[in-house]
C-alpha cells in the first residue's frame, strides 16, 4: 500500500497505526492560543486609537463555536483574568464579560442545538459587537463621540474576522489532535 | 453542528450535577469579575502589582518587536524615498527654511529664558533622565491609551514621572513593575497636562480626546488668542513636568481653545527617557540654597533616587 501512496494508511491527523495524539497538546492548545491572542495586540504601538479587536476574545469565541464542549463553561473567568492583566482595561472587565459570553453561548446552544456556519457567524459577531460596546463603557474613561468614532473599525474588524478565526481554530484543532505520540 | 451528546445530562444524576456545577462556576466567575471591575474602577491602582508582573513577562517580547518595528520602518522609508525623492527634496528645503526661522526664535526664547531664570534665581539645567527605555507595547485593543516601556522600579522609575522623547512629551508613568512600567499617553482621555503657548504665556490645559488629538482649553477665556500652527509647551505647573517641553501644535481653533496634534508620536518613537518629577528637583534646589532652614513648606514630593547603574548608561 505505502509503495503506491505514502499517505494510504493516514488521515488528516497523521499515521494511524502505532500513533496517538499527545494528551498535553490536546488539552493545552486551546488555552495557549487564546492567551496568545490576548498577548499579540500588546506588541503593537497604538498611540492614537485602538488598532485591533480583542484577539483573545475572538479566539475564545472561535474555539467555543467551532469545538463546542471543549472549553468548560467556566473557562471565561481565568482566561479573562489573563486578558485583563495585559489589555489595559480595568481588571475584572474581561472576567465578567468573557464569563457572561460563555454562559450566553451555552444558553443559545441549548435553544438551537443544530447550527450552521452562518448562524455561528451571526451569534459570534453579535456577541463580539456587544462585547466591544460594553468594554468601551467600562474602560474607565468617559465616553466621547470621538472615541466611539475611532473605535468603530474595531467592531467592524471583529465581525469580519470571525470566518478567518474559525478557519484558524479548525487548523489549530487539527494540530491539537495530530497523532504525535508514538506507542511502543 | 450539533453539540456533543455527552453534554446532555438525561437522567444521570452525576451528569446533571456536573452541568449544574459548570453553570454555578461560570456564574460565580461573572460575579467575581463584576466585583473586581467595581473595585478597579473605584481604586484604579489596586491591581498594579499584578499587572506589573504580567508586563514584566511581556516586555522582553516587546523589545524584539520594537527592534523589528524600527527596522521595518527604515526599510519602508527607504523604498518610499526612491519614489518621492523630487517632491521630498523641495519639501525638505521648505522645512529647513522654517526650521531656520524657528531656530532664530528659539535663540530669542533662550535669551529671555536666561534673563527670567536669572531674575528668579533658579539655576536648573536640563533634567537628567532616570532611565532610557524602549516603548515595547501598548493597549491596542482598549480605548484607553497606555504604553509599556522597558524600564521599571529596578531602574528607579516611579509612578508620576514624566516620559519624554527627543521630540517632546510622551506621557506619564502610571504603574511600575520590576523591569517595565505602564505609561499614560497624552492622547488618553483621562490625561490632562498644563501647557502654555511657546512664544508667550497663554496658559491652557491639554486634554486627551481619545482619538489621537488633544483638546486645548484656555484658562483665561475671552478673545481666543490661539492661531493654527501655534506650538504649545509644558508650563511646569503641577510639578510633574519640567517647563518648556514641546507638547502639541494647534491644528484647529475652537471657541474655548483649540484642537492640537501631538508633536512626539509614540508610534514613531524608538527610545524614550524617563525624567525625574520636576517639583522634586525644584525642592532640592531650594534646600541647597538655604541649608540651615528646616524643611520648607513645599509639599512633600516623592524624591526620585536614580540608581547609579541607570545614570551610567545614560551618560
Amino acid at each position: 500500500m505505502e509503495l503506491l501512496d505514502p499517505r494510504a494508511r493516514s488521515d488528516i491527523y497523521g499515521k494511524r497505526i502505532n500513533r496517538a495524539p499527545s494528551p498535553l497538546r490536546a488539552r493545552s492548545v486551546p488555552y495557549l492560543t487564546i492567551m496568545l491572542g490576548s498577548l499579540l495586540p500588546v506588541l503593537l504601538i497604538a498611540d492614537l486609537m485602538p488598532l485591533s479587536p480583542s484577539f483573545g476574545f475572538l479566539m475564545l469565541l472561535g474555539w467555543r463555536m467551532v469545538r463546542p464542549g471543549l472549553l468548560p463553561l467556566w473557562a471565561g473567568a481565568p482566561l479573562g483574568a489573563f486578558d485583563d492583566l495585559v489589555s489595559g482595561q480595568p481588571f475584572g472587565s474581561a472576567i465578567l464579560l468573557w464569563s457572561l459570553a460563555m454562559i450566553v453561548i451555552e444558553i443559545i446552544e441549548t435553544r438551537f442545538p443544530w447550527r450552521g456556519f452562518w448562524q455561528d457567524w451571526f451569534t459570534a459577531s453579535t456577541i463580539a459587537v456587544i462585547y466591544w460596546l460594553v468594554s468601551l463603557l467600562v474602560s474607565g474613561a468617559s465616553l466621547t463621540p470621538e472615541m466611539l468614532l475611532v473605535a468603530l473599525p474595531q467592531a467592524l474588524l471583529s465581525v469580519l474576522l470571525y470566518p478567518i478565526i474559525a478557519r484558524l481554530v479548525a487548523g489549530l484543532d487539527r494540530f491539537r489532535l495530530a497523532r504525535a505520540r508514538k506507542l511502543s | 453542528m450539533a453539540p456533543p451528546s455527552s453534554r446532555r445530562s438525561g437522567f444521570s444524576k452525576k451528569a446533571q450535577y456536573s452541568l449544574f456545577t459548570g453553570y454555578l462556576l461560570a456564574g460565580g466567575g461573572a460575579v467575581l469579575g463584576c466585583a473586581l471591575l467595581a473595585l478597579s474602577l473605584w481604586q484604579p491602582g489596586a491591581f498594579a502589582p499584578l499587572r506589573g508582573a504580567a508586563t514584566d513577562i511581556v516586555a522582553p517580547a516587546g523589545e524584539v518587536g520594537a527592534v523589528t518595528r524600527a527596522g521595518s520602518q527604515g526599510l519602508f522609508a527607504g523604498i518610499a524615498g526612491y519614489f518621492k525623492a523630487g517632491t521630498q527634496n523641495a519639501e525638505l528645503r521648505r522645512e529647513m527654511e522654517i526650521a531656520r526661522i524657528r531656530l532664530a526664535e528659539a535663540d530669542a526664547v533662550k535669551a529671555e529664558n536666561q534673563r527670567l531664570k536669572g531674575l528668579l534665581g533658579l539655576n536648573e539645567g536640563e533634567a537628567k533622565p532616570i532611565a532610557v527605555a524602549r516603548l515595547v507595547g501598548s493597549s491596542a485593543t482598549s480605548v484607553r491609551r497606555h504604553a509599556y516601556i522597558s524600564a521599571g522600579a529596578n531602574d528607579g522609575v516611579q509612578p508620576g514621572m514624566p516620559v519624554v522623547s527627543e521630540r517632546g512629551v510622551i506621557g506619564r508613568v502610571l504603574e511600575t513593575g520590576r523591569g517595565s512600567a505602564r505609561v499614560l499617553l497624552l492622547t488618553d482621555s483621562e490625561s490632562v497636562l498644563p501647557v502654555r503657548r511657546a512664544k508667550d504665556n497663554v496658559i491652557a490645559f491639554a486634554e486627551g480626546r481619545g482619538d489621537g488629538l488633544l483638546r486645548i482649553r484656555l484658562v483665561n477665556l475671552g478673545v481666543n488668542p490661539l492661531k493654527v500652527g501655534d506650538l504649545m509647551v509644558t508650563s511646569g505647573a503641577g510639578g510633574y513636568y519640567r517647563a518648556g517641553v514641546a507638547v502639541a501644535l494647534i491644528a484647529k481653533i475652537t471657541p474655548d481653545g483649540g484642537i492640537a496634534q501631538l508633536i512626539a508620536e509614540p508610534g514613531a518613537t524608538n527610545y524614550v527617557a524617563v525624567e525625574p518629577i520636576a517639583q522634586a528637583a525644584a525642592v532640592e534646589a531650594l534646600e541647597t540654597a538655604e541649608p540651615p532652614s528646616p524643611k520648607p513648606s513645599a509639599p512633600p514630593s516623592p524624591r526620585p533616587t536614580p540608581s547609579p547603574a541607570a545614570l551610567e548608561t545614560v551618560d
